[in-house]
């Protein structure tokens, strides 16, 4: 069994590997006596963290009696798990066929070539992520988009463009 | 006396603009000194109207859409609270023929009443259903579901009443009722909108099912995509349980169900019954072989009774009224109703429930009034990612669910995707594959490794290169699928590759664009 990494002797700074392990930890005690623990541990970590950090794994691994081989098996399964920290907002594009019809593939265009945006990556300014979706349950409005969590319908290319100068403007803030 | 006002708190409505109008109305009414009460409900499902505001007047709940919040002013100067005219005005929408024309069984309550208010639920006669309930007898409940015809609304169409004898003749100390609200098939969002709308109806159809099967814990598993539905179904559950509608005690019979809610992580296989289950127990969403049916031996082992939300939400109505009366709404072996689903290039998608029967034609046209774009409507999908693209000369087949499967199709959830003429059908065909090798859940080797050869044949294709030899090795490819998947994901990932390459063949012999690049495969993250 591997050791825990040690917390005790790092320094104290805001969002320190201290404070990063302790939020980790408080997620674990919440949820580990939970039957099928696993994944609301994982969601409990990236909801406090934004990422699933590589120092969660043995710490998980160790709450629930399980291999690190199988919480990483279970980590890497899943496409909403992140194991490193995204940009400071996230642009879901959905490319699901009612979104297909109704030209998403156009709003991928635009932000690849107006926003340098590619599927899995983040602006160069660390501002934006983009992610592809599958189906937000929108498909009425189509096309459709998630802005940090929220749903946006009817979605045009000039819309994309005052969101992200939205983010830029107002420095990034939190997401 | 303060006048009533509704603002839908439906995802779709919030992704055109209801937070924004709801607050333009609550921000203009006080400045005018005026009060009201604003209600958030659910949606009617008539997207192209929202957001759609109602105000209760005494002639009944007049709507108008759809509002925007710089048209909020103007519809006070309009006195909209009194049902003034107003240019956005369209009267009472159940007078609206696409509202007039439904037969709401499931959907009766959404859009009507605010989502998490008990009373407001049992004034619509919510609640009446698990009160039967919990005076019969357990297999007279079955016998009710089997009655009723109900078959599983989630795509599968497994009749209920047989799933519900299996559950409840299966002796165990512990017996689950899960929920599959992992809608995850394009074209379909009729969970979300009763999860949004009326969350109680879900969840009394499942304590029911856990009376009649003996299941004292339930499970919700919710896809991750919907945060907004995810929001709304805490709260209910809370106040679902402060009403006696949960726990130890259920509606003071001495009855325990307690139900829980769990959150996928972004997986379409975990819309699969037994991937589900792996994904509820903490495990990778992989497949499990059948047999043993979760049934018999479900999650953790035990007799879990798996169905899909709308399975579950039409559950109260028919403990309530009787299975006759469900039985009587359908055709065929099609009982009751189905909420249709119209989405992609339509002007006016939405929600639209209707009792099977009902031909794609009248969807298309009489509901959804054709294409968006104004354009000839020239393939629809059917059935989610995993269905048949028809041509207009299928579209005057009955949607019913052995009516579809003789047309090459598939009802499943009911999900309806309109595209116009400027689609490419080899591109589509690409796609289906493509998202396949993405979501694969790689147990088995025909859909984990022949997605990922099937993109690359449609490529060679549209390429050009030896098409003939290429288009012979896809329907040989898709014969492998179909045979020797564990799953429906690699058994039906072909039925929109051959139904393409079927009745739209020319997209499949253009002219190859010189240099094209297949962009889209930027998007497959091996795991």
């Amino acid at each position: 069994m591997e050791s825990r990494p040690e917390a005790s002797n790092l320094p104290e700074a805001p969002g320190s590997r201290r404070e990063v392990l302790a939020s980790i930890d408080a997620v674990i005690e919440g949820r580990r006596a939970l039957p099928g623990a696993l994944l609301p541990i994982l969601h409990g970590i990236q909801d406090a963290l934004g990422h699933v950090p590589a120092d969660s794994v043995p710490r998980v691994a160790e709450a629930l009696n399980l291999s690190q081989a199988e919480v990483h098996g279970v980590l890497s399964f899943y496409h909403d798990f992140r194991t490193s920290p995204p940009g400071r907002h996230i642009l879901r594009l959905c490319r699901a066929e009612a979104c297909l019809a109704m030209g998403c593939e156009a709003l991928e265009t635009h932000l690849h070539q107006r926003h340098r945006l590619e599927f899995h990556g983040t602006t160069p300014d660390g501002g934006v992520t983009l992610e592809p979706v599958y189906c937000l349950g929108n498909c009425a409005c189509a096309p459709s988009v998630m802005v940090d969590g929220e749903v946006r319908g009817r979605v045009t290319s000039q819309k994309l463009d005052q969101w992200i100068g939205g983010f830029r403007s107002n420095g990034g803030g939190a997401r | 006396m303060s006048v009533t006002v509704y603002v839908p708190n439906d995802s779709a409505a919030i992704g055109v603009g209801a937070h924004d109008t709801a607050e333009a109305i609550a921000r203009i009414a006080a400045e005018r000194g005026i009060s009201l009460r604003l209600v958030r409900n659910g949606s009617r499902g008539l997207f192209w109207l929202e957001p759609l505001v109602e105000v209760v007047t005494p002639e009944g709940r007049i709507g108008y859409g759809p509002v925007e919040a710089h048209d909020v002013a103007s519809l006070f100067d309009a006195g909209f609270l009194q049902g003034g005219a107003h240019r956005l005005r369209v009267g009472l929408p159940e007078d609206i023929p696409y509202l007039a024309r439904q037969q709401r069984l499931s959907f009766r309550r959404v859009g009507l009443i605010d989502p998490l208010s008990i009373a407001d639920y049992e004034a619509h006669g919510g609640g009446r259903g698990l009160r039967s309930a919990l005076q019969a007898q357990p297999a007279g409940l079955v016998e009710e579901i089997t009655t009723s015809g109900l078959r599983g609304r989630g795509g599968a169409a497994f009749p209920a009443g047989i799933k519900w004898k299996t559950v409840l003749n299966a002796p165990a100390a512990q017996k689950y009722v899960v929920c599959n609200a992992d809608e995850g098939d394009s074209g379909t969002f009729s969970d979300r909108m009763i999860l949004e709308g009326d969350p109680f109806t879900l969840i009394e159809g499942m304590a029911i099912a856990g009376v009649a099967v003996g299941a004292t814990e339930g499970y919700i598993y919710l896809r991750s995509e919907y945060p907004h539905a995810e929001g709304i179904l805490k709260a209910a559950l809370r106040n679902a349980e402060a009403a006696g509608y949960l726990g130890e005690n259920l509606l003071g019979s001495g009855r325990r169900f307690r139900l829980h809610l769990r959150r996928g992580a972004g997986a379409y296989i975990c819309g699969e019954e037994t991937a589900m289950l792996e994904s509820l127990e903490g495990k990778r969403g992989m497949v499990r072989p059948k047999p043993p049916i979760p049934a018999l031996s479900g999650l953790w082992g035990r007799p879990t009774l798996i169905h899909n939300v709308m399975t579950l939400a039409a559950v109260p109505s028919i403990i309530d009224q009787g299975g006759a009366h469900y039985a009587g709404f359908g055709a065929g072996r099609s009982r009751g109703t189905l909420p249709f689903q119209l989405a992609g290039n339509l002007r006016r998608g939405g929600l639209v429930e209707v009792a099977f029967g009902v031909t794609l034609r009248e969807l298309l046209y009489d509901f959804g009034g054709g294409s968006a774009s104004g354009r000839p409507i020239r393939a629809v999908q059917v059935g989610g990612p995993l269905g048949a693209f028809l041509p207009e000369s299928k579209f005057d087949t009955p949607l019913d669910y052995e009516a579809f499967v003789a047309a090459g199709g598939m009802v499943g959830h009911g999900g309806i995707v309109a595209f116009d003429d400027t689609v490419d059908m080899a591109r589509m065909a690409r796609y289906a594959m493509e998202f396949c090798a993405i979501e694969s859940c790689g147990k088995c080797t025909p859909c984990r490794i022949g997605s990922t050869r099937g993109v690359e044949v449609i490529d060679r294709v549209i390429q050009g290169r030896q098409r003939a030899e290429n288009l012979a090795l896809l329907r040989d490819l898709c014969d492998t699928l179909t045979n020797a998947s564990l799953c429906a994901m690699g058994g039906l990932t072909p039925s929109p590759v051959l139904s393409a390459l079927t009745h739209f063949p020319e997209d499949f012999h253009r002219t190859p664009v010189p240099g094209a690049p297949a962009r889209a495969s930027r998007t497959i993250r091996r795991h």
